[in-house]
C-alpha cells in the first residue's frame, strides 16, 4: 500500500504529473475486475479508483452506467468491492473507492471507513457529497486515516472552491468540463483555468478527470495538474473486447499510451 | 370587478423555501448533488427569494392561475360517493378542472416566470406519467422556452397519448432506455442534462423532492391549494375540515393543501401512498409507510432501498405514484407526527375510481382516487360528524387505457 503522499511525491521527483485510472468493482466480473485494474497498475497506474456500483449513477455518462449495470446484474455488494480494493491495494497502488454517498450513509459511515482502511484502502472519492453534509463521514475517515477527496468544478465559485478544498485530504478532484463521465475528443478549456484557481486555495495536489481517453490529451493535461484521472476509456476498452484476455491487452495497452503521456508535458 | 378578477394569491402566499435552514426538514432534505450544479442551485433559491416578495412577480404568477390555468378551483361536496364513509361529510377540492388537467400547472407556470428571471431560455423535466412533462410542455410553449423532457421508455409506451400531446406542444420527448426505464432513471437523465447544459437550461423539477431550494419552490406554488381550500371549505362548511385526504408519489398536492393547515391543529393530515399488490408481495410504492431513511435524487428522505442503499424499484398502477422517494418535507411531518401516511392498494384505489364515476359523474386521475379510497376508510373511523375535504389532484382522462383493461370496458 502507498499513500496519496507517495504517489505525487514520487511523480513531481520524475517531474510528471500521476496517472489515476477507474474501474467499477464486479465489471467485467468480480475477478475481471482486479485483473484489469492489477493490468492497469503494472502498466502505468499510479492510483487506482475503484468504483462502488450504484443503482442511480446520476453524474455518469452512458459507458459507466453500462458498466456499473453489468456490476449490479453481477450481483455486486460492498463486500465485493472491499475485496476488489483488497486485490488491487496487494498491487501496491495507492486504491480509492469512488461511490456516491448513500452507500456509505446505509453501511455506516464509521464501518465503511474502518472496513477500507483494513481492506488496504487509502480513501474515498465522494461526488455527491457536498461539504454542508460532509461532517460525518470526514469525522469518520479521519478516526480511520483515509482520506477524503471532493470535486470542484468549472461552474464553482472562488469561495465554494476555498470551501471544498479545505474539505479535502489527498488530492482535490478538479471535473475538467460541465457535465458527466465520459470520453471526448477534447478536454475543456476550462479544466486549466480550474486548476489555476484551486491552486490558490490549496496546497495539496490538482488531479483532473471528467474528459479524458487518450495520451495526447493525459500529456496535455499533465501539463498544468498534478494527476490525469481517467475512467469511461478503460471501461470502453473492456466492453469492446471479444474476451477478457483481449481485454486486459488492450486495457495495458491504453494504460501504457496514457502513461507515456503523463511524462510527456 | 367580476370574481375571476379577484387576485387568488397574496402577498405573503409564497412563504419561502426555506432558506434559513438551507432546505432542512429536521434531519430530512439539504443537497446531496455533484458540486458543479451548487450555484445553479444557489442562483435559484436567490432569484426565487427575490420575486416570492416582489408584487409585480406575485401579480404575473397570479394573472396566470387566474386567466390561463382557471383558478380558483371549486369545491365539489359528494354525498352520494359519501354513502360508504360512515356518514362522514365529503368535499373535493378540484385541483382536475385545472388546464392541463392537474395541479401540476400552478407550479409549472410559478417556474416558467423563475426560468425567465434567470435569463435561461431552455427547460428540463422529468415525466413519469406525463403529467408534469405535458404541463411544462405547456407553459414553454406559452412562455417561448425550448423545452426537453426525459421519460422512461417503459412509460412513454404506457402513456403514449401524453407523448404525442407534448410533442404536439413543441417538446422534445427524450426515451430513458437505461435503469428501470421509469420516473426515477427520467430524473437522473434530466440530471446529467443539467449539469452539462446549466447555463442556459433550467431544470424544471415537477415535484417536492430534490436537492434544495426545490422542496420548497414547488411547495409554495402548489400552495395555492391548500389557501383556497381553507377559505373555501370556511364558507361552505362555517368551520374547518376534521382531515384533509391527498395522495402522495413524491408529494406536491398532499404538501399543497397541507401546507396552509400546519398550524390549524384540530385538522388532522393524511396521506395516501401506492399500495400497489400489497406490501407483502414487494411491489407497491410504500416509500414513508415501508421505506428507510436515505438519500435519493440529492435528498434525504425515506426511500424503497436495500441494506446497501441500492433503490428498490417500486409499482403503482398509477404512474404518477410510482416513485421509490418522497419530498423531505413529508418525511419531517411523518416524523414530527403532524400527518399521517398510509397504503391504497391498486384494487382499493380503482374501487374508488369507478365509484366517484358512477355516483357523481366525475372521473378522478388514478393518483387521486388512492386519496378518496382513504377517504372512505377515514369517514368510516372518524363517523357522522366529520368533514373530509379530499384533494381531487387531477382528472381521468389520461388514465383509460389502464381502465379500459382493468375493468374490461
Amino acid at each position: 500500500m502507498t499513500s496519496l503522499a507517495a504517489v505525487f511525491e514520487k511523480a513531481r521527483s520524475e517531474d510528471r504529473a500521476a496517472l489515476v485510472g477507474y474501474l467499477p468493482a464486479g465489471f467485467p466480473t468480480k475477478e475481471g475486475a482486479v485483473a484489469a485494474a492489477s493490468a492497469m497498475v503494472d502498466a502505468g497506474c499510479d492510483v487506482i479508483e475503484i468504483g462502488l456500483p450504484y443503482s442511480d449513477p446520476l453524474m455518469d455518462g452512458p459507458t459507466i452506467q453500462d458498466a456499473v449495470h453489468r456490476s449490479l446484474l453481477n450481483g455486486t455488494r460492498i463486500a465485493d468491492v472491499m475485496r476488489t480494493v483488497e486485490g488491487v491495494a496487494k498491487t501496491g497502488a495507492a486504491t480509492l473507492v469512488m461511490t456516491y454517498w448513500n452507500p456509505i450513509d446505509q453501511y455506516g459511515a464509521d464501518r465503511f471507513a474502518r472496513d477500507l482502511a483494513g481492506a488496504g484502502g487509502v480513501g474515498t472519492i465522494t461526488p455527491d457529497l457536498t461539504p454542508e453534509e460532509a461532517g460525518p463521514w470526514r469525522e469518520a475517515s479521519a478516526g480511520a486515516g483515509i482520506e477524503t477527496v471532493f470535486l470542484v468544478a468549472p461552474s464553482s465559485t472562488e469561495e465554494r472552491i476555498g470551501i471544498v478544498a479545505d474539505c479535502c485530504t489527498g488530492f482535490v478532484y478538479a471535473a475538467s468540463l460541465m457535465g458527466v463521465t465520459g470520453a471526448r475528443s477534447s478536454v475543456g478549456v476550462a479544466a486549466e483555468d480550474l486548476v489555476k484557481r484551486t491552486r490558490a486555495h490549496t496546497s495539496l495536489p490538482v488531479c483532473v478527470g471528467l474528459g479524458v481517453g487518450t495520451g495526447d490529451q493525459a500529456a496535455e493535461v499533465a501539463a498544468y495538474a498534478d494527476g490525469v484521472i481517467v475512467g469511461s476509456a478503460f471501461i470502453r476498452r473492456l466492453l469492446d473486447a471479444p474476451d477478457e484476455a483481449a481485454g486486459l491487452f488492450a486495457v495495458r495497452e491504453l494504460t501504457a499510451e496514457l502513461a507515456a503521456g503523463v511524462r510527456r508535458r | 370587478m367580476t370574481a375571476s378578477e379577484d387576485p387568488v394569491l397574496q402577498p405573503g402566499d409564497l412563504v419561502g423555501a426555506d432558506t434559513a435552514t438551507r432546505g432542512k426538514f429536521g434531519v430530512f432534505g439539504g443537497r446531496y448533488v455533484p458540486e458543479a450544479l451548487i450555484p445553479a442551485l444557489d442562483e435559484v433559491a436567490a432569484v426565487y427569494e427575490k420575486a416570492r416578495t416582489d408584487i409585480a412577480f406575485i401579480r404575473e404568477f397570479d394573472h396566470l392561475l387566474r386567466t390561463y390555468a382557471g383558478r380558483p378551483t371549486t369545491l365539489t361536496e359528494v354525498p352520494k360517493f359519501a354513502a360508504g364513509a360512515g356518514g362522514a361529510r365529503i368535499v373535493l377540492k378540484r385541483e382536475d378542472l385545472n388546464h392541463t388537467g392537474a395541479h401540476k400547472i400552478s407550479n409549472v407556470l410559478g417556474q416558467a416566470l423563475l426560468t425567465k428571471r434567470l435569463g435561461k431560455t431552455r427547460v428540463i423535466a422529468e415525466t413519469g406519467a406525463g403529467q408534469h412533462g405535458v404541463a411544462t410542455a405547456t407553459a414553454a410553449a406559452l412562455m417561448g422556452l425550448e423545452c426537453v423532457v426525459y421519460m422512461g421508455a417503459v412509460d412513454c409506451e404506457r402513456q403514449a397519448l401524453n407523448v404525442a400531446r407534448m410533442k404536439l406542444l413543441g417538446a422534445t420527448v427524450v426515451p430513458v432506455t437505461n435503469g428501470s426505464q421509469t420516473l426515477k432513471d427520467a430524473i437522473n437523465e434530466a440530471f446529467r442534462d443539467w449539469v452539462t447544459n446549466v447555463d442556459s437550461t433550467h431544470y424544471l423539477f415537477g415535484t417536492v423532492a430534490g436537492p434544495y431550494p426545490f422542496p420548497g419552490i414547488v411547495r409554495d406554488f402548489a400552495r395555492i391549494i391548500g389557501v383556497e381550500a381553507r377559505r373555501q371549505i370556511l364558507a361552505l362548511t362555517g368551520r374547518l375540515p376534521d382531515a384533509i385526504c391527498a395522495a402522495v408519489g413524491g408529494g406536491s398536492n398532499a404538501i399543497g393543501i397541507f401546507h396552509a393547515f400546519l398550524d390549524d391543529e384540530g385538522v388532522g393530515l393524511y396521506g395516501y401512498e401506492a399500495g400497489g399488490r400489497g406490501l407483502a408481495s414487494g411491489e407497491h410504492a410504500l416509500t414513508l409507510t415501508a421505506g428507510t431513511i436515505g438519500v435519493l435524487h440529492g435528498s434525504r428522505t425515506y426511500v424503497l432501498q436495500d441494506e446497501e442503499g441500492q433503490t428498490i424499484e417500486s409499482h403503482s398502477i398509477s404512474a404518477g405514484l410510482d416513485y421509490p422517494g418522497v419530498g423531505p418535507e413529508h418525511a419531517w411531518l411523518k416524523d414530527s407526527g403532524r400527518a399521517t401516511y398510509h397504503g391504497i392498494t391498486d384494487a382499493e384505489a380503482m374501487d374508488a375510481f369507478a365509484l366517484l364515476a358512477r355516483t357523481e359523474g366525475i372521473i378522478p386521475a388514478i393518483e387521486s382516487s388512492h386519496a378518496l379510497a382513504g377517504a372512505l376508510k377515514l369517514g368510516r373511523e372518524l363517523g357522522p360528524q366529520a368533514t373530509i375535504l379530499v384533494n381531487l389532484s387531477g382528472r381521468g382522462d389520461k388514465d383509460m387505457g389502464t381502465a379500459m383493461t382493468y375493468f374490461n370496458l
